[in-house]
């Protein structure tokens, strides 16, 4: 299991392996909203925190068809199944190396781009905390999206149609504790429940994504 | 007895391809799986190897005996001919690549990129991740694919020492592999064609 994370983790830094992808993308949309959205500081301020959210879930959405789709071109996906690694295991571990080289990245240089959209400075700390504790659930359920079209041609689009929605619950929260942490309000709950909702998509949805997979390798 | 298929049935997609197949496999013993092109030879291969599931029928070996080799190689381009080895070695437990290195005589490319060697030393890399794994019962699937001459007699060697080691090997191929040993088993008698009968969603419990 840790040859396998060691291994994507490899593959995702080198040439091709689209790790930079997601961090670029992020950084692209947290530097031009201030353009769409106008000089008004108090605006962007009151906006900072979701659009940081959003912006951050949809460079994450970006990756996730490459979690098991090279794997599956070469025929690597087959061997692993067929290996004494439980696919559920190597679900966990496709995750977690997904949130190595996005949800971490992008939770560690968030705060350099709430400068840009000037978060007031309260924030800084729950947005950081907010993007560590919600983004394994992105990985968790993209993950499982990413099984569920493992075996399609151009499945990015159907991903993206199966996984957004699922999104929506994380993105609330994630930003309500993002916006009330800025203006002084407890962020106890919202924290709460996106931590719940990381935790729970951590524990089933592996399950679910290795069940995909047997049924999508046949 | 390692392997043993009874009354087996196999369907691709929807369609049954394969019936009452009865096949054993014993220690030191080697099958060669003959068929025309779209018989099932790699549906019943699949289903051996457990990626697929079967109609109907038994199939009975030890658990996690079978090392499967399919028509893709399972290279990662991007890394050496060693760090492949290591990666599948790790994944089962094992250590010492060096004998899969020397069966193939892949040590001149031991730091080449995958991505930059040519689709014959693809193969012979794919073929020695077989002796990584470990494993007693090899099912290959057109394993000599983009093979010459001279390492079609090393994948040969590579077979029968397998086999004295007390292995056992079930290998789909058109070509004659110079093993004198090996049994040749013709699906033909076993091919059926007709739509399987069988709900698709049976299986889903079980899953």
């Amino acid at each position: 299991m840790i040859g396998l994370l060691i291994r994507d983790l490899r593959l995702a830094v080198k040439a091709g392996g689209g790790f930079g992808l997601a961090l670029a993308f992020f950084l692209i949309v947290s530097v031009l909203v201030p353009f769409g959205i106008g000089p008004e500081t108090g605006l962007l301020r009151e906006v900072s925190g979701g659009v940081l959210w959003l912006g951050a879930l949809l460079a994450c959405l970006l990756s996730l068809d490459r979690i098991f789709a090279l794997d599956w071109e070469d025929g690597s996906l087959e061997l692993l199944a067929t290996s004494p690694l439980p696919l559920e295991m190597v679900a966990i571990t496709k995750s977690a190396a997904h949130w190595i080289t996005t949800g971490l990245p992008l939770a560690l240089v968030a705060p350099l781009l709430g400068l840009l959209l000037n978060l007031p400075e309260d924030g800084y700390l729950w947005l950081v905390i907010s993007l560590l504790v919600g983004t394994p659930a992105l990985s968790a359920i993209g993950t499982f999206g990413a099984a569920l079209t493992v075996g399609m041609r151009r499945g990015g689009l159907l991903l993206s149609l199966l996984v957004l929605p699922l999104y929506v619950p994380s993105l609330l929260f994630g930003s309500m504790v993002v916006s009330n942490g800025a203006s002084g309000e407890a962020v106890g709950t919202p924290l709460a429940l996106l931590a719940a909702i990381s935790l729970g998509s951590l524990a089933i949805l592996p399950f679910a994504s290795a069940s995909v997979l047997r049924v999508n390798l046949r | 007895m390692m392997l043993e298929i009874t009354s087996l049935a196999c369907a691709r997609g929807a369609v049954q391809v394969l019936q009452n197949v009865d096949l054993t496999l014993s220690a030191g013993e080697a099958v060669v799986l003959r068929g025309p092109n779209g018989a099932g030879k790699t549906t019943l291969l699949r289903i051996i190897a457990g990626l697929a599931p079967a109609l109907s029928g038994q199939i009975s070996c030890a658990s996690d005996s079978i090392a499967y080799s399919g028509h893709a190689d399972g290279i990662k381009t991007s890394l050496t001919v060693a760090q492949n080895l290591n990666f599948w070695a790790g994944v089962f437990g094992q250590r010492d690549i060096t004998p899969a290195l020397d069966a193939f005589d892949l040590h001149d490319l031991r730091d080449r990129p995958a991505g930059e060697m040519s689709a014959g030393q693809k193969r012979r890399l794919s073929l020695a991740r077989l002796l990584v794994t470990g494993r007693p019962i090899w099912c290959l699937d057109e394993p000599t694919v983009s093979l010459d001459q001279e390492n079609v007699a090393r994948f040969a060697a590579a077979v029968q020492a397998h086999l004295a080691r007390g292995g056992a090997a079930l290998i789909a191929t058109h070509i004659d592999l110079g093993l004198a040993e090996a049994r040749i088993f013709d699906i033909k008698p076993f091919m059926c064609k007709k739509l399987a009968e069988t709900d698709p969603f049976s299986d889903w419990g079980a899953a």
